[in-house]
């Protein structure tokens, strides 16, 4: 029997994954199948360049569709898979249509978390996961405005910047006692917080949303303490939930995501894999099993599925790194922080101008950086290769980082 | 539209058109390239889009800037005339242009 890739969900990983099928000569048939109408795109500029207007909706498109008829790439938009049967081998799509396939990804993604309260269905309330979300926002992204942002993670904040940026008023409640919880030390959060205060973001921490009252929309934000804020405009920024109800339905196993080894292959089924948010991956570099939400993370997910497919070897092994862009402030992120027992800050807070090294028996596993991609560069290097340093080293502005990886 | 020959680090040449404007990174991605990754889409954050543009060609393309430069120098190998595919645009004067891949991005 010939072979057939199906990837699910057009988004990151499922984009690429095609691709790189074709750059290692895959010579299969290839379907690519997605539920949103557009081509696989990228999403970080969603609560960046795109929601300020910056950037073209084309602008987001990872290629263009050519690309994907040159390379011989089946690509069905607008079509959700909606089951998947494991023994015929098959997938069924919305529009009655039945696929065969002998390999198959889950690149599915997530879907933001929803505000459980009544009220959360009204107009003026958002998410930002996908374009559709960002054209119904923008509409209502008027100077002026006052905007309200429930969740201090990235994206309530990259949110927060761009409100700022468009002569918004805003307003960003988190619920947990300080900003990105759980993504970074308390010196980062403190940091953003005073970026975010100082550009006219009115903050409120350890700030739990109890109600929405209003009318046809929601005009007021009632917080746990009894407080009522006003606004015009919400986001909920408060996490993302992987999409999985396919996989657990054609009996995979799934645990806070599709539960995959070091090759990006189903615990259950050796035919399927799963790349990207939806996916709970061992991951050789953490040597334990991780769901990360980051391009790089998907990008490398799509790659190492493609070369398994191919029969070369791979594993999903780099380390974790990630990006955010928040005012004129470039922050980039490698490694996970979880279980430092030390940060040291090279640089300065103050010029806004600084890394933040995290050490767990003297080794450096994450850093921090703000508009510092020379640290950044050496970071990665730092945090791969477990070297080992200490505060006085790192902190020292004329010991070059280069010099500590030997 | 101008024509961008990518020189594999075997030595493999492939020459394509792209559109004026558009990276150099995204010409790469668009025609299927191997050895380019692009993974932050070309933002200036990952450095996964290295090349090092023909010495011939190098004047046209103009300095990096100094985020640029701060990501280059922590690239695998860096040469005198690396750049970061996302920030070198193409137009009429790069027609033609010859750039290098190195052997990994990472
Ligand atoms: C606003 C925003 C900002 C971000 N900023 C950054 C950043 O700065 N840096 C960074 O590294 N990462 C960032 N991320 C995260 C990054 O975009 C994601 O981690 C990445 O897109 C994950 O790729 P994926 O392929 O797993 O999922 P997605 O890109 O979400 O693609 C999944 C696709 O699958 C489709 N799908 C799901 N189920 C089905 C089905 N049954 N049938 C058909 N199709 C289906 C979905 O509709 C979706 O289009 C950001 C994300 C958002 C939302
Ligand atoms: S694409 Fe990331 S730096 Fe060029």
């Amino acid at each position: 029997m010939s072979e057939t890739t199906v990837i699910i969900g057009a988004g990151q990983a499922g984009g690429d994954l095609a691709s790189a099928l074709r750059q290692l000569k895959y010579e299969g048939r290839i379907v690519l199948i997605g539920e949103e109408p557009a081509l696989p795109y990228r999403r970080p500029p969603l609560s960046k360049a795109y929601l300020s207007g910056e950037m073209t909706e084309q602008q987001l498109y990872i290629k263009p569709a050519a690309t994907y008829e040159k390379q011989n790439v089946e690509v069905k938009t607008g079509v959700r898979v909606e089951s998947i049967d494991r023994s015929a081998k098959t997938v069924t799509l919305g529009n009655g249509e039945t696929i065969g396939y002998t390999k198959l990804a889950f690149c599915t993604g997530g879907h933001a978390r929803r505000l459980p309260l009544p009220g959360a269905e009204k107009p003026n309330v958002h998410y930002v996961r996908t374009i559709e979300d960002i054209e119904k926002l923008k509409a209502q992204f008027q100077p002026g405005k006052r905007l309200l942002i429930i969740g201090g993670g990235y994206i309530g904040l990259e949110a927060a910047a761009v409100g700022i940026k468009k002569e918004l008023k805003v307003t960003l409640v988190e619920a947990l006692p300080r900003l990105l919880a759980r993504v970074t030390g308390p010196e980062l959060s403190e940091y953003y917080y005073g970026v975010h205060t100082a550009k006219g973001v009115d903050i409120k921490l350890g700030a739990g949303v109890e109600a929405l009252e209003g009318g046809d929309t929601v005009e007021t934000v009632v917080l746990a303490d009894g407080t009522r804020l006003e606004a015009d405009v919400i986001i909920v920024g408060i996490g993302l939930i992987p999409n999985t109800e396919l996989a657990e339905a054609a009996g995979l196993e799934v645990d806070n995501g599709i539960l995959v080894d070091l090759q990006c292959r189903s615990t259950t089924d050796p035919d399927i894999f799963a790349a990207g948010d939806c996916a709970n991956h061992d991951h050789g570099f953490l040597q334990r099993r991780i769901r990360l939400e980051s391009v790089p993370n998907a990008s490398e997910g799509a790659r190492v599925i493609a070369a398994t497919i191919c029969g070369k070897d791979a594993e999903h092994n780099g380390a974790p790194w990630f990006w955010s862009d928040q005012y004129d402030l470039k922050l980039q992120m490698v490694g996970i922080n979880q279980g430092y027992e030390e940060v040291v800050i090279r640089g300065s807070m103050e010029e806004h101008n600084f890394s933040a090294f995290y050490l767990a028996n003297g080794v450096v596993i994450a850093a921090d950086t703000v508009s510092r991609p020379k640290d950044f560069m050496m970071a990665k290097k730092l945090v791969a290769g477990r070297v080992k340093s200490d505060a006085a080293t790192l902190s020292d502005e004329s010991v070059e980082l280069k010099s500590l990886l030997g | 539209m101008g024509l961008v020959t990518y020189v594999s680090f075997d030595g493999e040449k492939t020459t394509v058109d792209v559109a004026n404007g558009d990276s150099l990174m995204q010409g790469a991605i668009d025609n299927g390239i191997d050895g380019i990754l692009g993974d932050c889409g070309g933002g200036c954050a990952c450095a996964t889009c290295h090349c090092m543009v023909d010495e011939a060609w190098y004047a046209k393309t103009g300095e990096p800037d100094d985020m640029e430069a701060d990501m280059l120098d922590g690239v695998l190998d860096p040469k005198p005339t690396s750049r970061l595919s996302c920030q070198v645009f193409m137009s009429d004067e790069l027609d033609g242009i010859v750039v290098h891949l190195p052997e990994s991005q990472f």
